[in-house]
């Protein structure tokens, strides 16, 4: 596990970084350009030195100022996937991927390169150079490079910053699956909720050098989103399709939302945003939204002008973004039970439309 | 044009002293270049300043410098006489040694270049991926700066088959052994009746540009594709 504390000063402005990744899975460092996420990942990596502090993994101390401890990049062992991909460009797509692995203890490379090649459906690609891969390829060689150096943490820079939202449609599938197949843990730096919501499993805000919020991307999300991007992130399960629906499993809600290409019984995370969610007291009858959902409302926040209300239902929280206005004309109090609706088309299993919409 | 045994040998030696020369002098260019682009060297200034002296030192001090250090009774000189049994004044090896420094700010020019061009960038990922310093300038920056190693040699023996100062101060004019073609060619001048001489090995010399101009088209297109480019 990665526990990072330190501060640095950088050129008038200073980094207090605090935070602890997950064990396992996806730790997003989620922030606006210039907050210093990257900043961040560059003394973890070993590429920059914090004036004091203690950056830890799995119990190892990478650096520590009070024991003067500072391990050299090279013997970190923590894989670094750019936002420019980097791939040696005297080398072949493979001499790219063995140059880690070949530097990686002998004896200790569970991660095999038959596998990363597959995976992440390089194979045709092998006697390319880099200078002839389009940008998600170079992105993908670039990941399986670094998965191949068999690394005790993966980060990730911005890694679909440079794509446009084609190519990172096509790429999101392969970062989910590193999660299940590699079993690497992996640092995600981000400034787009939508690829936060769709990879992280922890969160930790950063805002001016500052963490701001940390804990599950549950947690984190319902709190720390601008007012546009708040919202609930829901993990479920593709339970089975209807013509032009996906029915989703969250806890004990049934989503329904439009057909998801997922076969039944795949996990799935939903995103719902705060403003796309309506209150209502009695449940609504002979109403166009497919989703009404049962709840009790657990707490009432007045924040910038609107009140995020909160409704769980056996494990599982919507945020829902009203006016004072409103909630004074229901005279909503916690503990009341209430119902959320919620239009099919506003969800997002796939980020696609959520790309565009968190984008726009 | 025929040449005469004596001329076969100018043009022989001019080669050999070429080529004595780079074999010292490039390796030596490469490491300093790449020297001077790490950030945090201590003594860069010093380094580059003395790296970069032959060239806006006249050649004839340099000659003069090279027999202050290596001759026989020099620091260097009388150290390579008593322990090695080397002797570099006036000989072969001193006009590969006299060649060699004068073309060596030129290469170094071609190379720092070079290496200057490769991006950083690539430098970090290589330590990611878990590679120590020499094993990232063997592995990364060598072969990225192939195209300026080309640029380096081709130019360091085009200078070294040039010089002349340099090598009639510290390795004086002795046929078949620091006689290169310019200092046949003064030879001849100074000789009554040499003009011919002179003529026939001046457009040897050109005729050797030429052929090493076409040579270097070739390593540079070679050295691009090695760079990836």
């Amino acid at each position: 596990m990665l526990k990072v504390q330190f501060s640095k000063s950088l050129g008038g402005f200073s980094l207090e970084a605090a935070f602890s990744g997950a064990d396992k899975g996806v730790t997003v460092l989620f922030g606006p350009s210039g907050a210093g996420k990257s900043s961040i990942l560059a003394c973890v990596a070993g590429a920059s030195r914090p004036d004091s502090g203690r950056i830890e993994l799995d119990g190892e101390a990478l650096f520590d100022s009070a024991s003067r401890i500072d391990l050299p990049m090279e013997r970190r062992r923590i894989g670094w996937v750019f936002q420019d991909a980097r791939l040696f460009p005297h080398l072949s797509v493979a001499g790219n991927l063995r140059f880690g692995l070949k530097r990686a203890p002998a004896g200790d490379t569970p991660i095999r390169f038959d596998e990363v090649v597959s995976v992440l459906g390089i194979e045709r690609l092998l006697h390319r150079r880099p200078r002839d891969l389009s940008g998600g390829e170079r992105q993908r060689v670039g990941l399986g490079r670094a998965l191949l150096s068999q690394p005790r943490l993966l980060l990730m820079d911005e890694p679909l910053a440079s794509l446009d939202a084609a190519r990172r449609a096509e790429i999101l599938p392969f970062f989910e699956q590193l999660k299940t197949r590699f079993g690497v843990p992996v640092l995600y730096v981000t400034h787009s909720l939508a690829e936060a919501v769709r990879l992280g499993d922890r969160m930790a805000v950063i805002h001016e050098g500052r963490v701001t919020a940390q804990g599950s991307l549950g947690e984190v999300v319902a709190q720390a989103g601008s007012r546009a991007q708040l919202g609930a992130a829901l993990d479920g399960r593709v339970t089975r399709h209807d013509d032009q629906m996906s029915l989703v499993q969250v806890g004990a809600w049934d989503f329904r939302v439009p057909r998801i290409e997922r076969s039944a019984g795949a996990s799935l995370r939903l995103f719902v945003l705060a403003r796309d969610v309506m209150l209502a007291l009695d449940p609504p009858s002979r109403i166009s939204a497919r989703n009404v959902l049962p709840g009790q409302i657990v707490s009432i926040d007045e924040q910038e002008g609107q009140v995020l209300v909160r409704l769980t239902h056996d494990g599982q929280t919507l945020v829902c973004a009203l006016t004072p206005d409103a909630v004074a004309d229901l005279q909503l109090q916690p503990g009341m039970p209430a119902w959320a609706v919620v239009k099919s088309v506003a969800i997002d299993g796939l980020g696609g439309r959520l790309l565009s919409a968190l984008e726009a | 044009m025929t040449l005469t045994p004596e001329e076969w040998l100018a043009l022989a030696t001019s080669l050999m002293v070429a080529a004595r020369a780079l074999v010292f002098a490039l390796p030596l260019a490469v490491a300093v270049a790449w020297m001077l682009t790490r950030p945090r060297l201590p003594g860069r200034f010093i380094l580059n300043a003395l790296a970069h002296a032959p060239l806006v030192l006249p050649p004839v001090v340099v000659g003069y410098a090279l027999l202050l250090l290596f001759g026989i009774r020099g620091p260097i000189g009388r150290i390579l006489f008593e322990t090695l049994h080397i002797r570099l004044a006036f000989t072969g090896g001193g006009a590969a040694l006299a060649a060699g420094v004068m073309a060596f700010p030129l290469m170094l020019r071609a190379l720092k270049l070079s290496f200057e061009a490769i991006d950083p960038g690539l430098d970090i990922a290589a330590r990611s991926l878990g590679a120590g310093a020499l094993d990232r300038f063997l592995n990364v920056s060598l072969p990225l700066a192939a195209p300026g190693v080309a640029a380096a040699a081709i130019v360091g023996f085009a200078a070294c088959l040039g010089e002349f100062g340099a090598i009639i101060t510290f390795a004086a004019n002795v046929p078949g052994e620091t006689q290169t073609l310019p200092l046949a060619i003064y030879a001849a001048l100074q000789t009554p009746g040499g003009d011919a001489t002179a003529l026939k090995l001046s457009v040897l010399s050109f005729t050797i540009a030429i052929v090493a101009l076409a040579l270097s088209e070739v390593l540079a297109r070679r050295a691009q594709k090695l760079a990836g480019r």
